[in-house]
């Protein structure tokens, strides 16, 4: 790729420690985000995406810890850095919103001071310098009288007003990168697709690289350049946003693909992928989907299967795509009802 | 704003109404005839019926309750029936005594309680947190006499650096204070530390971290405001427990305050002063929990006390 690299993340492994037990909660996680594009990352719960996007700013939980790998943003090593070196990262150069509009903002502060906070703790603004940036913030964010707004505490906002709100905050010092984790989840369809408007059109108009953490295909589609599927701590797929939509390989990606319904294709039922994520203190030994894969032979239980390149525009990590493969050697994990 | 604190001047009423009755009816429900008292055990019967005659104890129960009533409302106690010296101008001076102890030992508690609390918070587990809270679970269960008679032992008879009775000096603050305080700074430590183990596990805390903040900012900016709400309860009903314990803590100390005042005088069987101090008391303690309930519009905006 030619294009700058603004991010790039080389084997990242976190894992939380309890009563001696190691969790791999994301084992070994590899990506490149090019400037002022979107990485999406995928899964269901549990697959390691949260924890891959808190990861990088280091706001893990005790007793999460990064154990390994390299997270390379622009030239420094986040991992190696010094907490102050941190610090003065969050919410500067790269800023994170949250799932969770309703608790994610201090119900004790008023929106105004909350936004300047972080206007004071980077760029050393006063209240009054503060104030007036906030109020063009908060405008920006699509956020009607900004002014009266500004005074009041997040309890008189609604939930898409506070996301607003974060975001207004993430975006207070003009970050290079914005991670958002599932920040569309916990609202309305009607207010998500504006969120996702408001984080695409600043995206443009800041030039910011974005890594959108999501469980829906749909806010991939609308946003995402490239996108990691993740399955149990480990990317299984990533490829061009184009490529996953069109000619997914892995069948975890197919799977999620399936349980989206449509309105163009006459499906009797949505097939759900059968079982349940595998816990990471219980991971099974060969591929981590092999139990809920329908196509999985003795090799996918017993060995795991590395990411390799299948075309020029996807990694996927699946025994279906290797020499190695000793099931059905005619298989089409892409069923025809997707191919419209 | 305003309006609420009328309203809840108001409701002081029904309250001081309760109070007038308990007190009222504990006094003469209690044993003992008071003319007995004040005559002397060997006064001859008409002496006693003299005196009897004199306060009023020949009335009817329910003109004499009148009678309190009325005195309550015109704040006019009379005369102590011990000392023959108005009621307002004994009580004062030990109310302001009592007071200043218990303002004081508040004080300490929350400043102790605060301090201890947060850093068991910060340092869950380590053992820093379990000292303190080990030390806290001592001064919670210690009676406070017990407390005072140690500190008294230690501090003024073998070390011999502060006095071991008395109020007004400084030295003389110290072991009173440390005496009543301690019990409120164990709790108010105990529920300090829960309260703010609760709230840094809120999504606001990694937002605030999230932002940059230096971990100075989020735990005394973020969380401690935050956890305070709580807290904040516990201080004011330890208000009340501490003027109960003042009594205890004003005999050991030998501390001429209300807390002796009452006691002193209950077995004096002198009416009207033990029902001018226990009303005084009431109305602190209702002032004192109205006070943090205006405290908590303060911490948080969310409650709307109207």
């Amino acid at each position: 790729m030619s294009e700058e690299i603004i991010l790039d993340i080389k084997d990242l492994r976190t894992s939380f420690f309890t009563e001696d037990v190691e969790v791999k909660a994301v084992d070994g996680v590899s990506f490149k985000l090019p400037k002022g594009k979107t990485i999406g990352i995928v899964g269901e719960s549990g697959s390691g995406k949260s924890i891959t996007a808190l990861s990088i700013l280091r706001l893990l939980e005790h007793p999460g810890k990064i154990v390994g790998g390299e997270i390379n943003f622009k030239d420094k090593d986040l991992t190696k850095a010094s907490d102050r070196e941190i610090r003065d990262i969050r919410g500067n150069e790269i800023s994170m919103i949250f799932q969770e509009p309703m608790t994610s903002l201090n119900p004790v502060y008023t929106v105004g001071q909350q936004i300047r906070e972080t206007l004071k703790v980077h760029q050393g603004l006063g209240k009054e310098q503060g104030t007036k940036k906030g109020v063009e913030l908060l405008e920006l964010v699509g956020i009607p009288s900004p002014k009266k707004r500004i005074t009041q505490y997040p309890h008189e906002l609604s939930g898409g007003m506070r996301q607003r709100v974060m975001i207004a905050m993430a975006l207070a010092c003009n970050p290079e990168l914005l991670i958002a984790d599932e920040p569309t989840t916990a609202l309305d369809v009607t207010i998500q697709a504006q969120i996702l408007e408001i984080i695409n059109d600043l995206q443009d108009r800041f030039d910011m690289s974005v890594i959108m953490i999501t469980h829906d295909m749909g806010v991939v589609a609308e946003t995402c350049d490239y996108v990691a599927v993740m399955y149990g701590g480990k990317v299984v797929e990533y490829a061009d946003v184009k490529t996953i939509f069109k000619e997914p390989k892995h069948p975890y990606t197919v799977g999620l693909l399936n349980s989206i319904p449509r309105h163009d294709v006459d499906v009797d039922e949505l097939e759900p992928i059968r079982g349940n994520v595998p816990s990471p203190n219980d991971m099974p030994k060969g591929c981590r989907f092999a139990p809920r894969c329908p196509f999985a032979t003795d090799l996918c239980y017993e060995e795991l299967p590395s990411l390799d390149k299948v075309s020029d525009d996807n990694q996927v990590r699946c025994w279906i795509y290797s020499e190695r493969w000793d099931g059905d050697p005619e298989v089409k994990v892409n069923g025809p009802e997707r191919t419209s | 704003m305003f309006q609420f604190i009328v309203r809840r001047l108001l409701q002081l009423i029904p309250v001081l109404l309760g109070v007038t009755i308990l007190v009222f009816s504990l006094m003469h429900l209690s044993p003992g005839n008071p003319a007995h008292i004040i005559a002397g055990e060997s006064a001859p019967k008409d002496t006693v019926e003299q005196i009897e005659e004199r306060l009023g104890l020949n009335d009817p129960i329910l003109v004499q309750y009148g009678n309190f009533l009325k005195d309550v409302v015109t704040l006019d106690f009379g005369n102590s029936w011990r000392t023959s010296l108005p009621v307002s101008e004994e009580l004062w001076p030990k109310f302001w005594v009592t007071f200043e102890l218990s303002v004081y030992s508040t004080i300490f508690s929350i400043f102790l309680g605060l301090i201890a609390g947060i850093i068991s918070a910060v340092r869950q587990y380590s053992v820093a947190d379990v000292s303190i809270m080990l030390v806290a679970l001592f001064g919670l269960s210690m009676p406070n006499f017990w407390l005072g008679l140690m500190l008294m032992q230690w501090f003024s008879i073998n070390l011999g650096w502060l006095p071991a009775t008395g109020w007004g000096s400084a030295e003389q603050i110290v072991l009173p204070v440390i005496t009543l305080g301690t019990m409120g700074a164990a709790v108010i430590a105990r529920m300090t530390r829960s309260s703010m183990l609760d709230v840094v596990t809120q999504d606001y805390i990694r937002t605030a971290r999230a932002k940059g903040l230096s971990e100075r900012l989020v735990i005394y900016k973020h969380a401690l405001k935050n956890a305070l709400i709580p807290v904040v309860t516990v201080v004011g009903l330890q208000f009340g427990s501490l003027l109960a314990g003042a009594v205890l803590t004003e005999s050991v100390f030998a501390i001429n305050g209300m807390g002796k005042l009452i006691v002193d005088r209950i077995l004096a069987r002198d009416f009207p002063t033990v029902q001018a101090a226990v009303l005084v008391i009431a109305v602190i303690f209702v002032l004192v929990n109205l006070l943090v309930d205006i405290s908590y519009k303060f911490l948080n905006k969310r409650i709307d006390l109207d």
